[in-house]
């Protein structure tokens, strides 16, 4: 899966360059977001701008991030929500869950 | 495409790998902008008809076959005027469908969505024995 890493204001900003987030890649995801998580990159915000469809597998990556985040005390952000993958999350329920902004020049300095 | 009718027969045959889920679903969503009939949101209709086939796709590689490489995956997709059924052909033990609950949204499972997907964008959904197998079978009325 092709993901950047920066770091900028002690969060660690995750961009997924995937245009599709689904079962063969979510798995990859899920790993990557947690060895972050384990080497001590606890205040993740996860870019989705450039993903244009979500299948519940990546659904499942997400959530998983964003509890393993929560157990270690942490911050886990989505930014960049296309319109149809926004609307998955308001389906399931997801977006009261997640911290959802716009971009990622929305993302409080706090999260 | 054009006249009043749509009669479209698409079969397609991958190995069963999650790396085919994108041509898939792509073709999916080429289909969903093709259809003359339907008067709603295309672009929703193609975004659902990837999602529910990629899920189906899914239940059918990594459940039904136990994600042996060497078999395939068979996904038809007919649309006769205003009906559009899709069925994923999978070689595996099966599954009771009717058994499986509505997921609770308000629990914070990674799992189990994929069937209420197909259930809230579909008209209906069966799974049942065939060809050696098993078909998941979806049906849509296209309004």
């Amino acid at each position: 899966m092709n993901i950047s890493t920066e770091n900028r204001n002690g969060k660690t900003i995750l961009g997924l360059k995937e245009e599709r987030l689904d079962a063969h890649n979510s798995g990859e995801l899920k790993d990557y977001i947690l060895k972050l998580l384990e080497d001590g990159h606890t205040r993740l915000v996860i870019d989705l701008s450039g993903v244009r469809f979500i299948d519940s597998s990546g659904l499942g990556a997400l959530l998983s991030g964003y509890k393993n985040a929560t157990l270690r005390s942490g911050s886990f952000v989505l930014a960049g929500l296309q319109p149809r993958v926004q609307s998955m999350f308001e389906l399931t329920r997801l977006h009261r869950v997640f911290d959802i902004y716009p971009s990622l020049g929305e993302v409080p300095d706090s999260n | 495409m054009g006249g009043e009718t749509d009669i479209i027969n698409v079969e397609i045959v991958v190995p069963n790998q999650t790396r085919y889920l994108s041509l898939i679903g792509n073709i999916a969503e080429q289909v969903a902008k093709t259809l003359d009939v339907y008067t709603g949101d295309r672009d929703a209709l193609a975004y659902h008809l990837n999602l529910v086939l990629t899920e189906a796709m899914v239940n059918a590689i990594q459940h039904a076959a136990a994600g042996d490489a060497d078999k395939t995956v068979r996904v038809c997709m007919r649309i006769r005027d205003k009906d559009l059924r899709i069925f994923v052909y999978d070689h595996g033990q099966g599954f009771d469908l009717n058994a499986v609950p509505p997921p609770n949204l308000d629990a914070l499972n990674e799992r189990g969505r994929g069937i209420f997907f197909m259930r809230t964008f579909m008209d209906w959904v069966s799974y049942r024995k065939a060809d050696n197998g098993n078909v998941l079978e979806m049906y849509k009325k296209l309004a």
